[in-house]
């Protein structure tokens, strides 16, 4: 035993598979684990919980499958551990604090589902298929054909109306083998679950073609997320990346959002599990609760779970777009979960890397990031997940591993700088560090959407920012009086594009969400004052003149 | 090595033999808790420290116990009141909030932890020193005693030539206790710990002595989790009472950056800088204020505070100004006198007043300093 990490011996005559779960009995308690590594007769795994108490000699027990997540109807609204554990009702049998040794049904077996057929009997059915549908909350849920079929199925039975998640809703024949299944099904949470599908052509993967629509003008028209890519929000503490990934998961026009609360305040996840259930979601007109998940494994919970929760979330993520929805994840922090890791590499005595992350940090941060995307389902329809991680680089330092492991694969960068936020300039994206590989990537979709020159007119400005950031740089060395009443303009003019259209605030009502028609309004009149021309003789007339427009 | 197990000896290994013998207890680390330990001081090691009765007869409870349930914290909705003006008015201190002050070698910071412990309306204070110098230490213990508190606090104490190891352990034991009261009786508890970067420092240490690979400048990679499992603490528990956590972190050098400061930053609810003997209004933050300002405090909170700091913001100026014999307008001339006032009624960190009161202060202030035209407020 050393701290989380237990070494076990393997019986003469049983199997152990790597990633499979066990549980630690230690006394009465059963404290869930995972195999790391394998060397002949013992393996090491990393346990979920407290270690307190475990003793060489405790038995094992393993259970043939590796860690996974639960599928099925009624996760909408639900807040769960690292593990799937469902926060609420541990609150309910356990009171104030997380025991440790106990597990929970993900999903609540008595709720009964109006099940509608989709398929009748006879018909075949390719893995990832639709069975039937039942309603959840604002969604139609599509149960579908378990994704690890091998090859399509044939429904001998179907049924109809009111079930619970236990109950047998279809039998199916594949290989000539019948067998029942329910509205739920299982599936490892470190395995992509579209995988199997794709190499298979069930599904297919797509390039994203158009954005995400987040409502924050400074990400939506500069720095672009594709519906269906991958971003990050770096920046030091208190620079604002948790009210900003919160504003994106209030307003961004999605199906379904999955909160993935890893390593940080639980504070924080307390205000959106009490917010949410009373906030309107414009777009259903039910609560913004009933579109969300909740993946909650804030600072103080077991680090091994910790690690494992952004897997969860994802599987969560993915089993939703399957059904051809239209889902974001949002995790904070994923320097968190790298540093999780981290604590198990340590541990496991592996060799260390830079800043002594371990030295696959770099292809575990990829292939997180690579779960996102477009698919086209097996019925055809087309579900994207968009992935949105902050990181949380130490010392503010955006050279350290993991900015740098994640900057080298996501498409849009939101870097977030100290001055900005220590100016009250919010969201305090700097846009002169953050770029997003998606403008031009969505130039067919934002020019015949919104404007044949929309593309050109946001290089223009972003050109502008840049030049302004210039001129005031040589503004602090020579005073205003060294430069030119030309550069002086564009000066003031980079501050009004800065004031007017960056800045936004995510605590006012109005303010806090622009839609597309009305960033394109807004934009068309940026331009307009940008390129006027106005016969202004003094730095005084220019400044009165921009204080106005700006005020 | 499976049939070996190492052990950490709290008092440290100094002049332990090969030749000592080992006995389990049977089970894990254990603190006292039970009515009669306020007005008590503990060791790290947990025995008391005061010459005062004995308790190992008294209940005792576990240690470093499990974390709570996120869904069983409610949204924070009231104020400790210090009675320092720069946090009652500008960054409260919220119930359930963790929050450092942000300090180097030379600051008030004991002066200031030891009058919020006795100014601050909380229910049971509980103080963890870590690795205190014995005036530190019999500085806190005086000013509880002569401020009238100590009767509801609970001391432990790890002074700098008490071993290591219970430093770690000093934390632990009076969040446990401070969880205990809060859970169980309902009580506003306010912990105070000073100095985490001692605590810090123990971890590094131990850490490299257990042959560890450290992650940056010689912490280990667990710095963050080893912090916030101590900070997240904090909690207000739903019907029930609350734990709040003020700390002081020295940062070596002055440098937000380091590891030290930078985790904590990361996990805490904003942070007082403490800067030539002021708190700094400017990079101070409560990232809770917002939860009580004009809802629990009067209606003015929010405006009056607004006001003040863009005032004094602009007094900073007006004083660059003059120390550079640049020629002063009138109002700059009003500024200065405002600045003047500002730092003597509510920046020095000696001056100790209700919310209420201080908010009166303001509108005085103001209206000795300027034209109610000048204030640019609503009315
Ligand atoms: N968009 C915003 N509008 C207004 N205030 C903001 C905004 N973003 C951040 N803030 C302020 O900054 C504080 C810290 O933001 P937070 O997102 O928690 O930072 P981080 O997660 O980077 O540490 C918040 O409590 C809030 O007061
Ligand atoms: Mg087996
Ligand atoms: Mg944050
Ligand atoms: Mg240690
Ligand atoms: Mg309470
Ligand atoms: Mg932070």
């Amino acid at each position: 035993v050393r701290e989380s990490l237990v070494l076990i011996q393997i019986d003469e005559d049983a199997s152990v598979m790597k990633n499979e779960v066990g549980y630690v009995c230690v006394g009465d308690e059963r404290l869930k684990a995972e195999v790391l590594r394998i060397r002949g007769r013992t393996a090491d795994m990393q346990v979920f919980e407290d270690t307190t108490g475990v003793r060489v000699g405790d038995r094992v027990e393993m259970t043939d499958e590796m860690l996974s997540a639960t599928l099925g109807p009624g996760l909408l609204g639900r807040v769960f551990d690292g593990l799937q554990n469902p926060l609420h009702d541990l609150a309910q049998q356990h009171g104030f604090f997380l025991p440790r040794g106990v597990s929970v049904e993900p999903l609540d077996m008595n709720q009964r589902w109006e099940f509608t057929p989709a398929v009748s009997v006879g018909q075949r059915v390719a893995p990832g298929g639709v069975l039937g549908t039942v309603p959840e909350g604002p969604l139609t849920h599509k149960i579908l054909v378990p994704f690890g079929e091998s090859d399509s199925v044939t429904v001998t039975w179907i049924a109809e109306g009111k079930h619970s998640l236990s109950d047998p809703i279809a039998r199916i024949e594949s290989a000539g083998q019948e067998r029942d299944v329910t509205m739920m099904q299982r599936w490892p949470v470190r395995r992509p679950v579209p995988g199997s599908l794709l190499r298979r052509n069930f599904a297919e993967r797509l390039y994203p073609q158009e954005p995400l629509t987040t409502g924050t003008r400074i990400i939506d028209t500069f720095f672009p997320i594709a519906s269906g890519g991958t971003g990050c929000i770096p920046g030091p503490f208190g620079a604002g990346k948790t009210v900003l990934q919160s504003t994106i998961a209030r307003y961004s026009t999605v199906d379904v959002v999955v909160v993935v609360a890893c390593g940080e305040r639980a504070g924080e996840v307390v205000e959106t599990i009490t917010l949410y259930p009373e906030t309107e979601d414009p777009r259903t007109g039910g609560t913004l609760m009933d579109r969300t998940i909740i993946i909650c494994n804030t600072s103080s919970m077991p680090v091994a779970a910790r690690e494992a929760s952004i897997y969860m979330g994802v599987t969560l993520a993915e089993y939703y777009r399957q059904m051809g929805l239209s889902v974001l994840l949002i995790a904070d922090s994923t320097s968190r979960w790298a540093q999780a890791m981290r604590e198990t590499s340590g541990r496991m005595e592996e060799i260390p890397g830079e800043e002594a992350f371990p030295a696959y940090l770099d292809s575990s941060v990829k292939n997180v990031y690579e779960r996102a995307g477009v698919i086209r389902c097996p019925d055809g329809s087309e579900g994207s997940l968009t992935m949105i991680g902050t990181v949380s680089p130490a010392g503010g330092n955006f050279e350290e591993p993991v900015t740098q492991s994640t900057l080298g694969t996501v498409k849009t960068f939101l870097g977030l700088s100290y001055d900005r936020a220590y100016k009250r300039f919010y969201p305090a994206i700097d846009p002169l560090i953050s770029w997003s590989r998606y403008l031009d990537q969505l130039a067919p979709w934002l020019s015949e959407n919104l404007d044949a020159d929309w593309i050109g007119d946001v290089k223009r400005l972003h050109e502008l920012l840049q030049q302004g950031e210039s001129i005031n740089q040589m503004m602090q060395v020579t005073g205003e009086e060294g430069i030119t009443l030309e550069d002086f303009i564009t000066w003031q003019k980079s501050v009004l594009v800065d004031m007017a259209y960056l800045q936004q605030d995510a605590f006012d009502e109005v303010d806090a969400c622009m839609s597309r028609d009305r960033q394109l309004e807004s934009l068309r009149l940026l331009m307009c004052l940008v390129d006027r021309d106005d016969e202004l003789e003094s730095r005084e007339e220019v400044r009165e003149l921009y204080t106005r427009l700006i005020g | 090595d499976r049939d070996l197990v190492s052990l950490q000896v709290f008092a440290g290994g100094k002049g332990l033999s090969t030749d000592a013998s080992v006995q389990f207890l049977g089970r894990p680390l254990d603190v006292v808790y039970s009515p009669n330990i306020l007005g008590r001081i503990f060791r790290g090691s947990g025995e008391p420290m005061d010459g005062g009765p004995d308790l190992s007869a008294d209940p005792h409870i576990r240690v470093g116990g499990p974390t709570v349930n996120p869904v069983m914290r409610v949204m924070p909705t009231r104020m400790i009141e210090t009675r320092v003006p720069m946090i009652d008015l500008f960054n409260s201190l919220v119930e359930s909030q963790k929050i450092p002050i942000f300090s180097v070698a030379g600051e008030p910071h004991s002066e200031l932890l030891a009058r919020i412990g006795f100014q601050a309306d909380a229910d049971v204070l509980v103080f963890g020193g870590l690795g205190l110098i014995f005036d530190d230490y019999s500085f806190f213990r005086t000013s509880f005693e002569q401020h009238g508190v100590f009767a509801r606090t609970v001391m432990f104490v790890n002074q700098a030539s008490d071993p290591l190891v219970e430093r770690l352990l000093v934390p632990d034991m009076a969040l446990a206790v401070a969880e205990k009261f809060a859970v169980e009786e309902n009580k506003r508890v306010l912990v105070l710990l000073t100095d985490m970067t001692a605590y810090a420092d123990a971890m590094k240490e131990i850490g490299v002595a257990q042959e560890r690979i450290p992650a940056v400048r010689g912490y280990m990679g667990d710095l963050y989790t080893q912090l916030a499992q101590r900070y997240e603490k904090a909690c207000d528990f739903k019907g029930s009472g609350s734990v709040t956590i003020l700390s002081v972190t020295t940062m070596p050098g002055d440098d937000v950056t380091h590891p030290v400061p930078d985790n904590t930053g990361y996990i805490t609810e904003g942070q007082f800088y403490l800067h030539g003997g002021i708190i700094d209004p400017f990079g101070s933050l409560s990232r809770l204020k917002q939860h009580v300002i004009g809802k629990t405090t009067r209606e003015d909170h929010s405006q009056i505070m607004n006001t003040m700091i863009r005032f004094y913001s602009e007094a900073v100026e007006a004083q660059k100004k003059q120390a550079m014999a640049f020629e002063l307008s009138p109002f700059d001339e009003k500024l200065l006198k405002y600045g003047r006032l500002f730092r003597d009624r509510f920046m020095d960190i000696r001056v100790s007043m209700g919310v209420t009161e201080a908010l009166d202060l303001c509108w005085q202030t103001l209206a000795e300093c300027f034209d109610p035209q000048e204030l640019l407020m609503k009315q």
